[in-house]
């Protein structure tokens, strides 16, 4: 993201000195979004919309205002706007990210923001698309833990602060799908497990009280399994959760060939 | 599947249902396989590689060496014979190999994909019977007369 803090428009008064404290700036800003209705259109179109935004407004809040305020046709997915759900990741201006979690302030505001839906899975409206594919994938590791052994009676199943750092990082992944269509091996033909399917692995895989490691690692030594990527790292970039995905598929990889996590 | 090109990669159609295929274990994975031999060829290949370029453009004489004379005296050691056809076979497998990878990832027809992927075992196979053929059967006087013979050293001293 640094490299699109190019600051605010410059209209909008850079003179901090006579505004009162704590003013919010406004502005105009223009966005423009790939538009597509399946009962009319072959192809999705981009149509632009100019909204009057302030530089405390996200991306979401600019797509609300549209909806709500200009075209109510508009469609995309949200639900608790928080970047906790990961319902609203698109491609903002070429990159993915939560539409929640992307400030304007964080935009160069002074072009137009172009918003699409994120790319590798099929359009079903506007910035919707059909995420059935990529959950299928991800059942395919079985993301759940799969213990032979029972805890002890009435307590819980105990795990050390050094075993359960290993797997840390792919504990946070929301399923938003930011980084499966962010990686160009996927966007070939979608056989690729994809980055997201192999982080839920990862988190199995590495987690000592799963006793089912080994058929993970099996799945994914595949030819559309931790094979397939090439390290292009687009879905680190991509993750908003900030994930060190390309790193945790690695791991995974070097756990198929040790044969063991 | 039904495609759109956007740029030069491939989405699906808008609309379009796609399924994953399903899942086939094998006992012997190819994947890993190839996966593991890019690495390791890839590490020997940097050596094998910088070794020829300095000996062949760098040392001695420098680019200007380099005719059949020297080639010849080259291949007069067994040593260069190995360091040749090790730089054919890992390097031809490593390219052939990333060529394979590109038509699996690019070439979504399975016709055009078995023709493109035959084409280039093909090719491959040629190269390296002919490659080794060429650095192990060598002999710089064959066919050699009187005079070029002279500025052959293996053939003067016969």
């Amino acid at each position: 993201m640094a490299e699109e803090m190019h600051g605010v428009d410059p209209s909008a008064g850079h003179d901090v000195s006579v505004q009162e404290m704590g003013a919010v700036q406004q502005f105009t800003v223009t966005m423009i979004v790939r538009r597509f209705d399946p009962e009319t259109m072959e192809e999705p179109v981009w149509q632009d919309f100019d909204v009057e935004a302030y530089s405390t407004d996200r991306v979401l809040d600019v797509l609300h205002k549209i909806k709500w305020e200009q075209d109510g046709s508009l469609a995309f997915r949200r639900s608790c706007a928080h970047g906790i759900c990961g319902s609203d990741a698109m491609r903002i201006n070429g990159r993915n990210r939560l539409a929640c979690k992307t400030l304007l302030k964080d935009l160069d505001i002074t072009k137009p923001i172009y918003v699409e839906a994120i790319k590798g899975l099929p359009l079903e409206k506007d910035l919707i698309v059909d995420m059935d594919p990529f959950f299928a994938s991800y059942r395919e590791v079985n993301p759940f833990l799969m213990a032979h052994s029972d805890p002890e009676k009435g307590k819980e199943r105990r795990q050390s602060i050094a075993a359960r750092e290993i797997f840390d990082d792919t504990t946070k992944c929301i399923l938003c799908a930011a980084c499966t269509s962010s990686c160009p091996v996927f966007w070939t033909d979608g056989q690729y497990f994809g980055p997201a399917a192999i982080v839920n692995a990862h988190r199995f895989i590495f987690d000592d009280r799963d006793d089912e490691a080994q058929v993970r690692l099996k799945i994914l030594n595949d030819k559309e399994g931790v094979w397939r990527c090439r390290t292009t790292f687009n879905c680190t970039d991509a993750c908003p959760r900030g994930i060190q995905i390309t790193q945790a598929i690695a791991e995974v990889k070097q756990a198929i060939m040790r044969g063991r996590p | 599947m039904a495609q759109q090109s956007i740029g030069s990669v491939l989405v699906p159609a808008p609309g379009t249902k796609y399924e994953r295929y399903a899942r086939r274990p094998r006992r012997f994975n190819l994947e890993k396989w190839a996966w593991i031999y890019m690495r390791a060829s890839g590490v020997l290949l940097a050596v094998l590689i910088f070794g020829h370029l300095f000996v062949n453009l760098v040392s001695g004489e420098g680019v200007k060496q380099i005719d059949f004379a020297f080639v010849a005296g080259k291949w007069a050691d067994p040593f260069w014979i190995v360091w040749d056809v090790l730089l054919l076979w890992l390097a031809l497998i490593h390219g052939a190999n990333g060529m394979r990878t590109l038509v699996n990832d690019y070439a979504t027809r399975p016709a055009l994909r078995r023709v493109l992927l035959g084409l280039i075992a093909l090719a491959t196979v040629a190269l390296l019977v002919l490659g080794t053929l060429v650095l192990t059967t060598f002999d710089p006087c064959l066919g050699a007369t009187a005079e070029t013979a002279a500025a052959i050293p293996q053939c003067a001293i016969k």
